[in-house]
């Protein structure tokens, strides 16, 4: 099959016009590095089945990183080159333009973001560029559509370049200058408010004023759409489901087959938080719970990332997460992992090296409760006063900080300094966010959802089966003696393995004071990411880094348990 | 007279005149837009020795305040 592969520079809305060419489902982003994973689809040009490969973002075929090594891999095989230039910022993209062109990979040019650019006055002579390139070009706006069925048209005249022979990178940037002399005209252009916004958000005061801003709109509005989804979506869903499976509670009569699938009845009644059946809990918390906070958490990230945002905030995070061992895209785990662990990881890549991942990966598991858990926290606490729920806050803060002082220190390898485009501010676009969201929520409910399902089903097993009570009553003296906490408070850390957000309920009827609480629920945020996050992070970081980075998990709660234990509630 | 970037002034203009370093370092920085005979603008300086932002073209960009040191600015004083 013919191959088309989709090359430019970063921020170009290169994946937009890859889901314009194939309306396949990918993520499109303004945040530099999204596209590190390929994405691949299919279309039809004069009837015939081609493939389309979306190429990591790079400014050159030299790779200057890992992302820009597989896009120069990738356009080997290209059958032709797409390749997509920024029109506002033509004389920079030209660079792979013509190192393309030297190469004489068979090319056609589109010049994106068409209508931004005549918005900020530059004009740009397209046929005299087709002359001078020796290749077509196609102006576009792959946001609304603009010139793409013309690009389609086009494809078949994509050519190699008699136009270029190789050049040194001193001739080539010569060329880029005569080029663009020749070809495009710029007037002088106005300051508009866009520009003073971008100015104010990418200054350290005011910057920082409108960050806080932006996170605390953003986590407001999770809530508002999550509450929204439950009562107005999950809720009538689940109460249309609530008769059918108690009549199979019924029919199945007491047994072991419905302590697996109903779990336990409270009060003779089905409770889908505590009842722990496949069937009922199992199903309740991954979608009555977890899932509409997950729908509405990737929307926000959505606009965050496209309305180019994102690597505005990393700059004003930088000045902390470098300190850290990471930089300032460090926080971009950090905020997903907020919502579910295990994109937080997932996210992990979006840092170079080795030593930066691993510290990334580490401290997501040990000091950032996911927002099931998050909820719970707020559900247990909250009855005794929002300080307690803040103590516990501050607390995982303190720890995130500090531990990550402390690997930056002594874990091996390289933390290269930040270095990213700010691009400028755009509107995010309906359709193409609502893909995005639908994407990362399809691909949550992939990950995430067996091993839920799994974890329900092996607690249950375990628990019937007596497991789970003897490894407790083994590890009580810890609890008691350590902790000061209730011997049985270990069964809930072991529940916590599987489902952080259970655990958190389980500690519930134990009669435990508020202190005790707040330590309880430390404890289950730090000592162990729940299995889906260690899963990911086993596949992310390897065996070796897997057993250091628990190590380091284990080692931190007890520490910082004992310490909280003598704080909080004395000997 | 040639300084290296980091020292000026948040607000500051100059003029891109070399970069210390390896040349993949140069070149990376070229590729970007930040490239020699270039009007560089600081935007703005992050405290607690933060990224610096700067200005090319009317594109910005975060750089470290190493990267920051090695790249050199001819500024009238």
């Amino acid at each position: 099959m013919r191959r088309i592969v989709l090359m430019g520079n970063p921020n170009v809305g290169k994946s937009g016009i890859f889901s314009r060419l194939t309306g396949a489902h990918v993520i499109t982003s303004n945040y530099p590095g999204t596209t590190v994973d390929v994405s691949r689809g299919t279309m039809r040009v004069g009837g015939e089945r081609v493939e389309v490969v979306d190429a990591p973002g790079t400014y050159s075929l030299e790779p200057a990183s890992a992302a820009e090594a597989i896009a120069t891999r990738i356009v080997e095989q290209a059958d032709p080159v797409v390749n997509v230039v920024d029109a506002t910022n033509l004389e920079r993209n030209l660079f792979l333009t013509l190192e393309l062109l030297e190469r004489g990979y068979p090319t056609i040019v589109v010049l994106n973001l068409w209508d931004e650019a005549a918005h900020l006055g530059i004009r740009i002579d397209v046929p005299r560029l087709e002359e001078l390139l020796g290749v077509p070009v196609v102006p576009t706006v792959g946001l609304s559509g603009q010139g793409i069925r013309e690009l389609v048209g086009r494809l078949d005249e994509a050519r190699p370049s008699a136009a270029f022979r190789p050049l040194s990178e001193e001739e080539r940037w010569a060329a880029i200058g005569r080029i663009t002399k020749e070809v495009q005209t710029v007037t002088h252009r106005h300051h508009t408010f866009r520009d003073l916004l971008s100015g104010a958000s990418i200054r350290p005061f005011t910057g920082t004023l409108i960050a806080v801003a932006v996170l605390a709109l953003s986590f407001l509005l999770v809530r508002l759409i999550g509450e929204g989804l439950i009562s107005f979506v999950f809720e009538p869903i689940f109460a249309l489901y609530t008769p059918l499976v108690q009549q199979l509670s019924d029919l199945l009569g007491p047994g072991i087959p419905r302590e697996i699938l109903i779990g336990r009845l409270i009060d003779g009644e089905i409770d889908y938080v505590q009842s722990m059946g496949l069937l009922t809990t199992g199903l309740f918390v991954p979608f009555g719970m977890i899932l509409p906070y997950i729908v509405a958490f990737y929307l926000m990230l959505s606009l965050l990332e496209d309305s180019g945002y994102l690597p505005r905030l990393a700059t004003l995070a930088d000045s902390l997460f470098h300190r850290l061992g990471m930089h300032g895209y460090g926080i971009v785990p950090l905020f997903l992992g907020l919502g579910c662990n295990v994109p937080g990881v997932l996210a992990t890549r979006v840092l170079e090296t080795r030593k930066q991942r691993f510290i990334a990966g580490t401290l997501l598991s040990i000091a950032v409760p996911c927002m099931a858990q998050i909820a719970m926290i707020f559900g247990v606490l909250g009855t005794f006063g929002l300080g307690y729920v803040l103590l516990v806050f501050a607390t995982l803060a303190i720890i995130y900080v500090c531990t990550g002082l402390v690997l930056k220190r002594y874990i091996r390898g390289e933390s290269p300094e930040i270095f990213l485009e700010i691009p400028p501010y755009r509107m995010p676009g309906a359709a193409i966010t609502a893909k995005k969201t639908w994407m990362r929520v399809r691909g949550f409910l992939a990950e995430a959802i067996p091993y839920l399902l799994l974890g329900i089903l092996a607690v249950n097993l375990l628990y019937t089966a007596g497991v789970l009570d003897r490894i407790a009553a083994v590890s009580a003296p810890v609890m008691e003696g350590w902790l000061g906490l209730p011997g049985e408070a270990s069964t809930a850390l072991l529940v916590g393995f599987l489902r952080k957000d259970l655990a958190v309920g389980m500690l519930m009827p134990l009669g435990m004071t508020a202190l005790q609480l707040v330590i309880a629920v430390t404890m289950l945020t730090i000592y162990f990411p729940c299995v889906a996050t260690f899963v990911v992070l086993f596949k992310e970081l390897g065996l070796r880094d897997m057993v250091k980075s628990a190590a380091i998990m284990i080692g931190t709660a007890l520490l910082v348990g004992g310490a909280m234990r003598l704080i909080l509630i004395g000997f | 007279m040639e300084i290296p970037l980091v020292s000026l002034k948040e607000g500051e203009n100059a003029t891109v005149a070399g970069f210390r370093g390896g040349r993949g370092f140069a070149r990376k920085l070229r590729t970007i837009g930040i490239r020699e005979g270039k009007t560089i603008t600081v935007v703005a300086r992050h405290p607690f020795s933060g990224p610096i932002v700067v200005r090319v073209d009317d594109r910005e960009t975060t750089l470290g305040r190493g990267m920051a040191r090695k790249i050199l600015v001819d500024v009238e004083r």
